[in-house]
Formats: C-alpha cells, structure tokens, sequence
C-alpha cells in the first residue's frame, strides 16, 4: 500500500471514530414503539373530551373564562390536561426502560457524555415550547396546542440527530410538517398528533430495531 | 516535504490507538467500556494500547466509581492533543502532496 493511500484509510478512520463517539448509539427503536403506543392509548382517552360528548374543552364559554381569568387552576382541572402528562409520563417512562436495558446489553453507560448532549438537544426546544403551549392554553388556544406539540417535538428531533443516529432527524422533519400542516387544519389536531406521535414514533421504532438491532446479539457473539 | 513527515508519529501508527486519539478529541473524557465498544475489542488488547499512549503522555488516566463499579476514565493530555493534531495536519498534507 503506498503511504498516500495508508494516509487516507487513516484519516477516513480518524472521521469514522470521532462521530461514532460523539453520538448516542444505544437508543432503542423498542422505546420508540412503546412511546408511539402510549401516544395513541393517550390520544384514545383524549378524544371524547376533544370530540365527543364530553366536550368542555371546546366550549367557548369555559374558553373565553379560562381567557378572562388566566388561572393555572382551571387548566389543572381539565382531565385533558391530567391525560396528557400521564401519556407523557408513560411513554418517557418506558423509552427510559428500552434504552437502559440496550446500554446494558451494550455495556455501555445510559449517563454518558453523548447520551447527556443528547438529551440538552431535545429539551431545550421542548421545554421552551411546552412553556408556550402552556400559555397558549391558558388563554385558551386549544386549536394550536397539537400543531404545536408537533413543531417543537420536531425541532428538538432534528436537532438530537447530531447526537444519536442520524436517522431521528427525518422523524423530526416529519413532525414538524405534520405540525404545520395542522395549523391550517382546525378541527383535526389529536388526529394529527395521534399520527405523528402514535404511528410515526411506532414506525420510526419498528425501522430502527429492523436496521440496527434485531442482529445484535449476533454481533456481540463475534 | 521533510517538516510534516516528522510530525507523522510512529506512536500513531496502529488503528486502535488512531481510535483512541480520535474519540478523546472529541469527547472531554471517555472510559474503559464506551471504548471498548466503539473500538470492538479486547479487553487486553486495549488495556496495552491505552498503556503504551499514557507511558508517552499522550492521555491520562482518572480512576473514579459509579456506585460500587471502578469507572476508569481517560482524556487526552496537552501535549497529545497537540501531537495528534500535528499528526492529521501531516496525513492531509501527504496526500496533498503526493497526488
């Protein structure tokens, strides 16, 4: 081999090693799933306080109060809201589970630089956002309240997928032009969310668990 | 073409501490297992790697627990960061300058 050729596998290997310890690989595409599962249970709940005969969040009366008032209290009240953080606690919960038990097969720490890094790139855009939609509900802006989850879970995908596999971003773009795109469609935003975050997070986990670890053990035994 | 083959560092010239450098450069610190798995390989064999690179001051070694395990973690020295850099500088010049 000349020494130009062996200069450039070096510096391939160089670039090849600096990503891969610079990302968060032990993601599991199980938490995906289990996130996606718990979305759709969550929007299941939700629907006949968005939709059907338990309809009070609609109302325009309690709308226009909760407006007028600006109280924390009535939004703490709605069952709507208590779904919401009950989903959001279980499809945390258990994508916590998946992944902690990959790192383990993996031998690798759950809290390690990468996965903190990874963690920051999410949660900035989606506290900065859940803080907004907060508001937005207080004044009570119900209809923008799924588009916006959408845009900003988006964002902060898009922005993980610096520090885990790289696939994440097209979930992120995906979220966010569903979010947009619901913006115009009043009337139709759990059927929305229920997609991007049911379906897509089901299908997006489903895809990564094909790619990268239904053949796992095989590779650990080599 | 002599002043960047010197910077070549023959300490440089196995792959498995080419990844060790190279993941220390981008990660503040690392440990024992995070390389294991991002290397794919032995314990022994990179246990005398990290050996041979800390003996030449190129990283040094902190030994630490989490919970009741050893949590040894390595992180580059200055003079292995500024050798390693000079050493990617000559690999890009080498090719620039053989082509």
């Amino acid at each position: 081999m000349t020494n130009q050729q062996q200069s450039l596998e070096d510096l391939h290997h160089i670039k090849t090693m600096m990503e891969r310890s610079s990302r968060f690989i032990s993601l599991s595409g199980l938490s995906g799933i289990s996130a996606g599962i718990c979305a759709l249970i969550g929007a299941w709940l939700s629907y006949p306080y968005v939709h059907g005969e338990k309809n009070i969040i609609i109302d325009e009366y309690v709308a226009l109060a909760q407006a007028a008032s600006e109280s924390y209290t009535i939004i703490l009240n709605t069952w709507l809201f208590w779904i919401a953080l009950g989903t959001l606690t279980a499809a945390l919960v258990s994508a916590f589970l998946f992944t902690y038990f990959r790192s383990r097969k993996q031998g690798l720490p759950m809290w390690s630089n990468t996965s903190r890094r990874l963690l920051l790139s999410v949660l900035v855009p989606v506290f900065a956002g859940g803080l907004f939609l907060f508001r937005l509900a207080q004044f009570g802006t119900f209809g923008l309240l799924a588009p916006g989850c959408l845009i900003f879970y988006g964002l902060g995908l898009i922005s993980a997928g610096r520090y885990t596999l790289g696939e994440i971003r097209y979930l992120g773009f995906v979220q966010l032009f569903l979010g947009i795109t619901a913006i115009w469609c009043s009337g139709y935003g759990l059927y929305f969310w229920a997609f991007g975050f049911g379906i897509m997070h089901i299908v997006y986990g489903i895809y990564m668990w094909m790619k990268y670890e239904r053949n796992e053990k095989l590779v650990s035994a080599n | 073409m002599t002043n960047f083959i010197q910077n070549l560092n023959k300490l440089f010239d196995s792959r498995v501490r080419l990844g060790i450098m190279s993941t220390l450069l981008v990660n503040e610190h690392i440990n024992f297992n995070e390389l294991k798995e991002l290397l794919n390989i032995t314990d022994g064999n990179l246990a005398s790697h990290l050996k041979a690179l800390e003996e030449n001051d190129m990283i040094k070694i902190k030994k630490g627990f989490i919970g009741r395990k050893t949590n040894t973690t390595y992180s580059l020295t200055k003079n292995g960061e500024k050798l390693f850099k000079a050493h990617i500088d000559a690999l890009e010049k080498m090719i620039k300058f053989t082509r």
